[in-house]
């Protein structure tokens, strides 16, 4: 007779049948079973083929350290290996497969290495496949991973969602047994902020599997009055079918919940949990026994046959044998005889407390008895029991047998910062180690077996987690509770039975038995760690939760130690796998990192561009037009038309920062390379930074807009790292300077205008003189446009033609821009992208990020008289005058034109004199850059080589191994185009001005999800002015006085600096009038550089949760508190502006990627 | 999954909102000073095991640079001021040299990685 269902009993709910399939066969079970119990319920038993020899598997453990019932679920996309059948819960249509099994689960061919299995003892591989080493890639590890294995994943794309959430609270306690919800209630009932996460799909823990009582109630009724309690506790959180996975640094706790099946939401959920104190309740696992065929399907640890046959009515058949060596083998043959199965309870003890005999009254008593084998093949027909003290044998005929080997208190937890368990030699047991960090353990995971202990040590440690916080708990008032045995909870160590015949498992997962063990120490691997590794026992996806403590006995006795002696190997995360998806979380794809928008993106997609991801941001490419099929027929037709006319494009991602304060001139001095002190008001200059090595950092320009007051622009490229290392200087390095710096770059839409007609095209659009007189090479003035719109015009060049760059608002941006091709057109004016950029920087020889590598000094790259000799400190200037960094023969810019002009040479490529053979000692030098030249229908390239400038006309060889391509090249001078192609371009007549439209704020909720139902709701916010009021940090007070001045809400970014919204509608000149601010303090314009979004509804601090760690308790995160944070990646400003109510004001290049997080989220609710 | 800094002005936050720059012991020198001394203070630096102070950023924060005492071992953090008050707090020193790192009292023994 095989597994069944009995006809009554169980929490299973009858009335409620799913359907599904494994196998591609079809069953039935009901609501309340897992996949594991629906499959006994129907007779299968065999669930699984072992890793190496392919032997029948059962169900062994049933909960998380299941080591054998592994199954796939899904199909197609969502196929995911290696989950446990015991703790998936069984839903209508799911799809279940078995695994390492061929061509099926009945017949697995592969099972033939169980008879060749004494040549492939622990060890196996390293001494098999040695020989010859070349076959091992092609031919050996193939074969062996194709033949030994675990499920395998989909190659497809996961079409599932996932998230990641943070929570807060002052408990969280780990399992919901009898230890872990009254530490809970205890917990909670003091006021504290809990959160109970349990990895099963319901409550409970043991109190759902064994017969006990508490009080007047049953386990389940016991734990679902707690439950009750606990749901109507607004502090308190309860995470069911989720799994605490690790244990890190300052109290943080990973946890992934599973909600496969949930219909809607994500699939998983990672929660990363900040707890004041935890209580670790994670009971314990029970210990199989070690003896001959103990894999055999139908032989499973006695708390799970019991479990199975009081909470699904799972029948192990007519005849069942239970081998005990303690209490738990008579609480499970007290269960089974009461449902009226025959029971043969073989002890191995020969003395056994009378409470337990009790208990198990009715069964067949072999006292002093082992069982040596269980027999039968895909399932157990019977035992063969020893007799301890004579040595007899006999068979006994049985459906299914179950085994109580005593208990392993469940402590990873407790050791993922890296202590181990202590050995209790009293109770056989490995213990969980000193408390620290708040880490309490309550219950079986701290050795306390019996059930009213359980629920004592739940009540103190939740007590004690409570009142270390400042709560006063009250004594718990703990019902009498009743259990098998009266509570006997002892139990008699047995690492395995010598008596055995057939194989003896120590490790399921692994196919590790007792034999690998002793061989392994037999050669001196015995040490557990190497033990571990030559066995493999205790790794996969199980990680040894129910062998170690089985493998570490076994080895102590080879070994002539005791267990603590032998010691444990690391516990580490993860405590049970997690999906990489889950971890992501929404991080890939398209939102693997966040993406920059350039104010200008919209007006360059209209205008056909082709964008590429450069660092942060999406760039313009190129402008493909008409027929032209790649990028370089675009870029050459844009290249030339920018020196021949004009062209438009867009430089609004370089970094851009706005200087002010008293001593703001001093600092520049200190920061750069040339003194800039000197600098006029309306102009600019271009200028080095370098590291305090005294190599490169970045080159941009500074603009002196006023007294105290400049523009610095740095490279795209190195903003985010100028910007960091500009605020050391002023915060770390020389605090006592009154310098502000503020992040401008997401306020200016920044136009280039290049080529010899950018002055005439201009004139249209700009309503000013900007003659050569009124606006020479380096000027800078605040202009109006026809419009009326105020702007920043800079003489600026990074194209060696005549240019400009017109700065407006952000919002502005692509109307000005339209505004300017319009203005163009007679002109024949193109909008070029980065492509043509680059084209046009090298024909002038001007410098980028390909030269400033981190190894170029000024002097090598030709810049060295923007170096001051006049002053006496800046970064970087001692260690630039070091011997190495003044060499006569270090590597200088120089340019390369191939002898061959249709030639490529390509950055990376090494500079040889011709006939030298490559090597370290040959090489003269690197290309840094290249391109081709439209304008000298060449090949052009800068490079870096040695002692470069005296080598001009020299040939060389440019040696690309990896491309495979050797060019001959004449060194040149890097500037390859001298002066400007052409005289600007007068116009031949005058052409009528053009107004630009107004730019509105831009829609960034456009196409998405911003609402579920009336719990949250996402809208972006009016327009409204937006300021960031700065003074030095002694002058908080009066910056927060000002602020406050705004709407009444003060935005702290730091001490010193606040953000100020105005009133919808209401100009930034009326906004920076009214707020009163004294002189001395800086007000920046920030009201294109940020958007404001509301986030309102009882789910909006949820919503928050999946974004950013600010714990947004109502109690901590008053209404009117403001932080600045990240969400996800992107920095913003978060505020309380009511109960269920936020303001999240984000930079406005990464607002259009930071709503579509926040919709997706919101989508997530469902 | 994360460490916590509790940053003065924000509040208790994620490592993953701070940038780490590195030891905050060494003083930027006099541009008058000895060359050996430039060469220390650019190119020098203990590898501490136990307890040290580090620059760190509160880049996705409120953007201040923080002076971090933190336990390398262990990644315990002792202690979190701003990096300005830090230097103007050894400046006032005589000598304006912040005491280099100490060697470490490892909290326990070493682990290895499996």
């Amino acid at each position: 007779m095989s597994f069944s269902r009995f006809s009554d009993g169980g929490l299973i709910d009858r009335s409620r049948r799913i359907g599904f399939s494994f196998d591609g066969k079809r069953f039935e079970g009901y609501a309340g079973d897992t996949l594991a119990s629906a499959l006994l319920a129907n007779g299968v038993s065999l669930m699984g083929r072992s890793f190496k020899y392919h032997r029948p598997r059962g169900l062994l453990s049933g909960g998380a350290s299941e080591p054998n019932a592994l199954v796939t679920i899904g199909d197609g996309e969502t196929r995911e290996p290696n989950l446990r059948a015991s703790m998936v819960g069984l839903r209508e249509g799911l799809v279940a497969e078995s695994q390492n099994r061929w061509p099926s689960l009945g017949f697995d061919v592969g099972a033939v290495n169980s008879a060749l299995s004494p040549f492939l003892g622990a060890g196996f591989y390293y001494k098999t496949f040695m020989w010859p080493a070349a076959l091992w890639e092609k031919l050996y590890e193939p074969a062996i991973r194709k033949a030994a294995g675990l499920g395998r994943a989909s190659h497809a794309p996961d079409p599932q969602e996932y998230e990641k959430r943070w929570a807060h609270c002052d408990v969280l306690v780990i399992g919901s047994g009898p230890a872990g919800l009254i530490a809970a209630l205890t917990a909670a009932r003091a006021g504290a902020r809990v959160v109970l996460c349990d990895e099963n799909s319901g409550f409970g823990g043991r109190l759902l599997k064994d017969r006990v009582e508490i009080g007047d109630a049953d386990g389940p009724g016991f734990a679902a009055s707690v439950i009750a309690e606990l749901e109507a506790n607004p502090n308190v959180r309860l995470l069911s079918n989720t799994t605490v996975f690790g244990t890190y640094d300052s109290g943080v706790y990973g946890a992934v919940e599973r909600r496969d099946g949930a219909g809607s939401g994500p699939a998983q959920r990672v929660w990363r949990i900040v707890a004041k104190r935890a209580v670790l309740a994670a009971g314990a696992e029970e210990r199989p026994l070690v003896f001959g065929g103990n894999d055999r399907p139908g032989v499973m640890t006695a708390s799970l046959m019991r479990g199975l046959a009081n909470a699904q009515a799972i029948r192990p058949g007519d005849h069942v044998a239970v081998f005990a060596t303690g209490p738990s083998g008579h609480e499970s043959a007290r269960d089974l005889i009461a449902r009226g199965l025959e029971v043969t309870l073989v002890d191995a003890r020969a003395e056994i407390p009378a409470v337990e005999l009790a208990a198990s009254d009715g069964a067949r008593l072999l006292a002093g008895h082992v069982v040596a084998d269980a027999l039968g093949g895909k399932a157990v027909s019977g035992v063969e029991a020893v007799n301890r003290a004579s040595g007899e044998r006999l068979r006994i005929g049985v459906d299914a047998l179950a085994m109580a080997g005593g208990w392993n208190p469940v402590v990873h937890l407790a050791c993922h910062r890296g202590d181990r368990p202590v050995w209790n030699a009293d109770s056989g047991m490995f213990l969980p180690p000193k408390e620290r960090d708040g880490l309490m353990v309550a219950g079986s995971a701290a050795g306390v077996l019996d059930l009213a202990g359980c629920l004592k040590s739940g009540a103190e440690q939740g007590a004690r987690a409570a009142s270390e916080l400042g709560f006063k708990p009250k004594p718990a008032d703990l019902p009498a509770s009743r259990e098998a045995c009266g509570g006997s909870a002892g139990f008699t160590t047995l690492w395995h039975v010598a008596e055995a015949r057939g194989k003896a498992f120590v490790d399921f997962q692994n196919d590790v038995t007792v034999a690998d063990l002793g061989l392994a120490v037999r050669e001196g691997y015995g040490h557990v760690e190497l033990a571990k590794r030559y066995t493999t026992t205790g790794m996969a996806t199980d990680q040894g939760k129910l062998s170690n403590v089985n493998a570490i006995g076994i080895l102590a006795e080879n070994r002539g130690l005791t267990p603590d002696q032998v010691g444990t190997t690391t516990f580490r995360p993860f405590y049970t796998p997690v999906s990489i998806g889950a971890l992501a979380g929404e991080h890939r794809g398209a939102h693997y990192r966040p993406v920059r928008r350039s104010p200008l993106h919209g007006w360059a997609e209209k205008h056909g561009a082709v964008f590429i991801e450069a660092g942060a941001w999406m760039r313009a490419s190129h402008f493909p037009q008409g027929e032209e099929t790649g990028w370089k027929q675009a870029c050459d037709r844009e290249t030339l038309a920018v020196r021949a006319s004009v062209g438009i494009s867009d430089a609004s991602t370089l970094g851009k920062i706005d200087l002010s304060g008293k001593d703001a001139a001093r600092f520049l001095d200190l920061i750069y390379t040339g003194k800039m002190s000197t600098l006029a008001i309306g102009k600019a200059r271009y200028g080095l930074t370098l590291r305090e090595d005294g190599l490169l950092m970045d080159d941009g320009t500074v603009s002196r807009l006023g007294e105290n007051h400049y523009l610095i622009t740095t490279t795209t490229a190195a903003a985010g790292e100028a910007m960091a290392h500009m605020e050391f200087c002023a915060q770390a390095l020389w605090p006592e300077l009154d310098v502000r710096l503020a992040s401008v770059t997401d306020q200016w839409a920044q136009i280039t205008v290049a080529g010899p007609a950018s002055r005439e095209v201009l004139k249209r659009v700009v309503d000013a003189d900007i003659s050569e007189a009124a606006m020479p090479f380096l000027a800078v003035r605040e202009v109006r446009l026809h419009s009326g719109l105020a702007a920043r015009l800079f003489r600026i060049s990074f194209s060696g033609e005549l240019a400009f760059e017109l700065a407006v608002p952000a919002r502005h941006g692509e109307a000005v821009a339209e505004a300017i091709l319009e203005a163009g057109k007679p002109f024949g004016i193109v909008p070029y992208g980065l492509e043509a950029l680059n084209v046009l920087r090298i024909e002038k020889g001007f410098i980028t990020h390909a030269e400033i590598d981190g190894r170029t000094t000024p002097g090598d790259l030709g810049l060295g008289k923007m170096v001051s000799g006049k002053k006496d400190d800046f970064i970087g200037q001692v260690m630039l005058s070091r011997e190495g960094l003044q060499r006569a023969d270090r590597e200088q810019l120089v340019g390369l034109v191939p002898l061959n002009p249709a030639q490529r040479v390509l950055a990376g490529g090494h500079l040889l004199e011709p006939g030298a053979v490559p090597s370290m000692a040959s090489d003269q030098g690197h290309v840094t850059s290249s391109c081709w030249s439209p304008h000298l229908n060449s090949t052009i390239a800068l490079a870096m080589l040695k002692r470069g400038r005296e080598r001009h006309g020299e040939v060389l060889i440019v040696w690309d191994p990896l491309r495979g391509i050797e060019t001959e090249v004449r060194v040149s001078s890097p500037v390859f185009l001298e002066a400007p192609e052409e005289e600007p371009i007068a116009a031949v007549r005058e052409y009528a001005p053009i107004a630009a439209r107004d730019g509105g704020a831009p829609d960034l909720l456009d196409g998405l999800t911003v609402s579920a139902s009336d719990r949250v709701s996402l809208t972006q916010l009016p327009d409204a002015p937006v300021c960031l009021v700065a003074g030095p940090m002694a002058k908080d007070a009066a910056v927060r006085r000002a602020a406050k001045a705004g709407d009444g809400t003060i935005r702290t970014v730091q001490p010193g600096q606040a953000l100020v919204v105005g009133e919808a509608g209401e100009g930034f000149a009326a906004l920076a009038a009214r707020l009163g601010a004294s002189a001395d303090l800086s007000l920046c314009d920030l009201s294109d550089a940020r958007v404001r979004f509301s986030l309102s509804g009882p789910e909006a601090a949820g919503i928050i949760a999946t974004q950013s760690a600010v714990d947004t308790d109502a109690k901590l995160f008053k209404t009117g508190a403001s932080a600045p944070t990240l969400f996800g990646h992107v920095p913003v400003q978060l505020t309380r502006l009511g109960k269920d109510d936020f303001e999240i004001m984000a930079f406005s290049t990464y607002a259009r990627d930071l709503a579509e997080s926040l919709s997706r989220a919101i989508r997530l609710l469902g | 999954m994360a460490s916590l800094i509790t940053c003065p002005h924000c509040g208790v936050r994620p490592k993953e909102e701070f940038t780490i720059r590195g030891d905050a012991g060494p003083v930027r020198p006099a541009p008058e000073a000895k060359f050996a001394a430039w060469d220390a203070y650019v190119h020098l630096r203990d590898n501490v095991r136990g307890v040290m102070k580090e620059h760190w950023q509160h880049s996705g924060g409120c953007r201040r640079w923080l002076v971090v005492e933190r336990d390398t071992f262990n990644h315990a953090v002792h202690s979190v001021v701003d990096a300005a008050e830090f230097a103007q707090a050894s400046a006032a020193k005589p000598g304006r040299k912040a005491a280099p790192a100490k060697p470490a009292k490892a909290a326990s023994k070493g682990r290895g990685k499996a």
